[in-house]
């Protein structure tokens, strides 16, 4: 009950904070020095935020169609020899450094949102498609025998019975990526991505913690809300599934 | 029967559209935007490409035993980088400082296309572990070979290099020393704090909360909220300045890395001591072992390989996020990264994220190799 009281409070919290960054000046005022301004102005944290958002919430739909698309083909009888090939891929995806991914994407894609969504989606791949292939293999025996028994074909099995059963996993890996790729999208401002990563930038060109505090206050209280989020939707689905 | 082997159409086709793109992007200068050019731009390249292709629709039989297929990868992957060389020397007249050649798009698919070929090929060859580390370390020392013999030397990410050797090294072991120390420190706090709150319950709540939250911080501000702290621990306490802490630097790059590192360290050990099963522990404890022996001589060495697969998470990791430490003064190949960047200098660029990129990989394949050999002891 005080989770949820806290979660609420925060949530209240960075509602007032982006509609009017400016009344809590005061909160800040003690992190600037030499008069500097306290509350980041160049652009409006709310569209900063809402930018920042908007790409995580593509980086994540990407990753889990692909992750998902991935699983489901290479559970499949015809694409069961891609299984060792996906995994090496999206395993090698997340080994390679969001930050490297990133400065090479820009010769190709130039300066802006593009190379940040190659960063964030390649590393997201991998939670999004290991946790859909548990979801997809690891069906209790017995619910697999009903099926087979019921005289299912392979295509209304998937869609009457992995797929459902699958989701509360499916959406662990969501949550792992999306809460990934909202810290991870702040770098994206290195190369004119609009993200929070803009303020805190900024803070550390000017030496102005007041900015890096910020930035990061907003970030982490999104990620916070979205992890607790995707926790609810896990639990409800798990409880739709009645397997336990 | 002749049969076709479903991946090996799916790198066929990368390579092909890898022949078909350019290789490289001449520049007579840096200013004049570049042209893109093929391996036919070389005399012979005409025949390397032939046979590229050739490899490549032939490997889509499935009569191939995965030995060839790994020998065929190899020698392609060796023969394309060579050649990106030789393209290189042949477009740059000798002593023309100002004229570049960079990898381009056919050049990165080619790679990719054998890259998938030969991890394929390792994958249905499941080679045992020693095999796995000589592969392993046979790939670092050609790649090092490679380098080392000058057949690159026209490539700009190299002339990049040849201009700043010095400051590579000192950059690179600036980069290794931030992902090993933070590393380092994490397993030396890290372990004892999984062994506390694995033994005494009541911790587990907050220890992890404050760790977890810890991890929301995006990483750019956590650096960035280390300068001011330890700017103003090294101003107000005595002898902080002199032991090295100072907010700028690769100190407050180290202690963000380090933070970073604490949860997965942390929970893995309580995740590993939890995963023993209790009627080893009871065993143990009937044989009339003390608590201390219980935990240093059963639990940790069962407990090794999921603290190993958290070493691999945040070594990986740490290598990635080091980058960030050049956006701070902090050193490391981030410092070519963001140098480049700024001044849209994309060979500077490359020469800060490729080392970066290599350097998490062999990591990554190394620590998995740690793990699974643990594994096997442990079983």
């Amino acid at each position: 009950m005080t989770g949820r009281i806290l979660l609420a409070a925060s949530g209240l919290f960075l509602l007032a904070f982006l509609i009017s960054p400016a009344s809590f000046a005061p909160l800040f005022q003690p992190f600037t020095r030499n008069g500097a301004p306290a509350i980041y102005t160049q652009t409006s944290l709310l569209s900063l935020t809402l930018s920042h958002l908007a790409i995580v919430a593509a980086a994540v739909a990407g990753s889990t169609i692909v992750g998902l698309v991935l699983a489901i083909l290479v559970t499949r009888r015809t694409g069961r020899e891609f299984l060792p090939l996906a995994r090496t891929v999206t395993a090698v995806g997340q080994t390679l450094p969001p930050v490297a991914v990133l400065a090479l994407a820009v010769p190709v894609m130039g300066f802006g949102t593009g190379p940040t969504l190659v960063a964030l989606f390649l590393y997201g791949l991998l939670p999004v498609f290991e946790n859909a292939l548990a979801g997809l293999t690891g069906q209790p025996p017995a619910v697999t025998e009903a099926a087979r028994g019921m005289g299912l074909t392979p295509g209304q099995r998937l869609r009457q019975i992995d797929l459902p059963l699958s989701l509360p996993l499916l959406l662990a890996g969501m949550r792992l990526t999306a809460v990934i790729s909202l810290g991870t999208a702040t770098i994206g401002s290195t190369v004119a991505a609009r993200t929070l990563g803009e303020v805190i930038i900024a803070g550390l060109l000017s030496s102005n913690t007041a900015f890096v505090l910020q930035g990061a206050l907003v970030v982490g209280i999104l990620a916070v809300l979205i992890h607790h989020g995707f926790q609810a939707l896990e639990t409800r689905a798990r409880q739709r599934t009645g397997l336990d | 029967m002749a049969r076709v082997q479903p991946p090996a159409v799916l790198f066929a086709l990368i390579g092909l559209a890898g022949l078909a793109l350019p290789l490289v992007q001449f520049k007579p200068n840096r200013i004049v935007p570049g042209e893109g050019l093929g391996l036919a731009a070389l005399p012979g390249g005409l025949a390397a490409m032939l046979a590229l292709g050739a490899v490549l629709a032939a490997a889509c039989w499935s009569g191939w035993p995965a030995v060839l297929r790994l020998a065929a990868a190899m020698v392609a992957l060796i023969a394309v980088t060579l050649s990106l060389g030789a393209v290189a020397a042949h477009l740059v007249p000798p002593g023309n400082m100002l004229a570049r050649v960079a990898p381009a798009s056919g050049f990165w698919l080619l790679l990719l296309a054998f890259g998938l070929m030969l991890a394929d090929a390792v994958n249905r060859l499941r080679p045992s572990l020693a095999v796995r580390w000589l592969m392993l370390g046979g790939a670092v020392a050609l790649a090092g070979t490679i380098l080392g013999s000058g057949a690159l030397d026209g490539v700009s990410v190299m002339r990049e290099y040849a201009t700043r050797r010095e400051l590579f090294g000192r950059e690179a072991q600036a980069h290794l020393a931030l992902a090993f120390g933070s590393l380092g420190a994490a397993l030396l706090v890290g372990i004892p704090a999984g062994i506390a709150i694995f033994q005494s319950p009541r911790l587990r709540g907050p220890v992890l909360g404050v760790l977890n939250i810890l991890q929301t911080i995006p990483s750019l501000a956590l650096f960035g909220i280390m300068i001011p702290i330890f700017g103003w621990v090294a101003a107000t306490v005595p002898g902080a300045a002199r032991a090295g802490v100072s907010g700028i630097g690769v100190f407050p790059a180290l202690v963000a890395l380090f933070l970073y590192s604490l949860l997965p360290v942390v929970s893995n050990t309580l995740a590993g001591l939890s995963g023993v099963p209790a009627a080893t522990r009871d065993a143990a404890l009937g044989l009339g072992m003390t608590r201390a022996q219980l935990m240093a001589g059963v639990l940790m060495p069962l407990a090794l390989p999921v603290l190993l697969a958290a070493v691999r998470i945040v070594l990986v990791q740490n290598i990635g996020l080091a980058v960030i430490a050049g956006l701070i003064g902090g050193g490391g190949f981030g410092t070519f990264v963001f140098q480049g960047l700024n001044q849209t200098a994309m060979d500077l660029v490359l020469l800060g994220a490729l080392p970066t990129i290599a350097m998490a990989l062999v990591a990554g394949i190394a620590l998995d190799l740690l793990v699974q050999s643990a594994r096997r002891d442990t079983a």
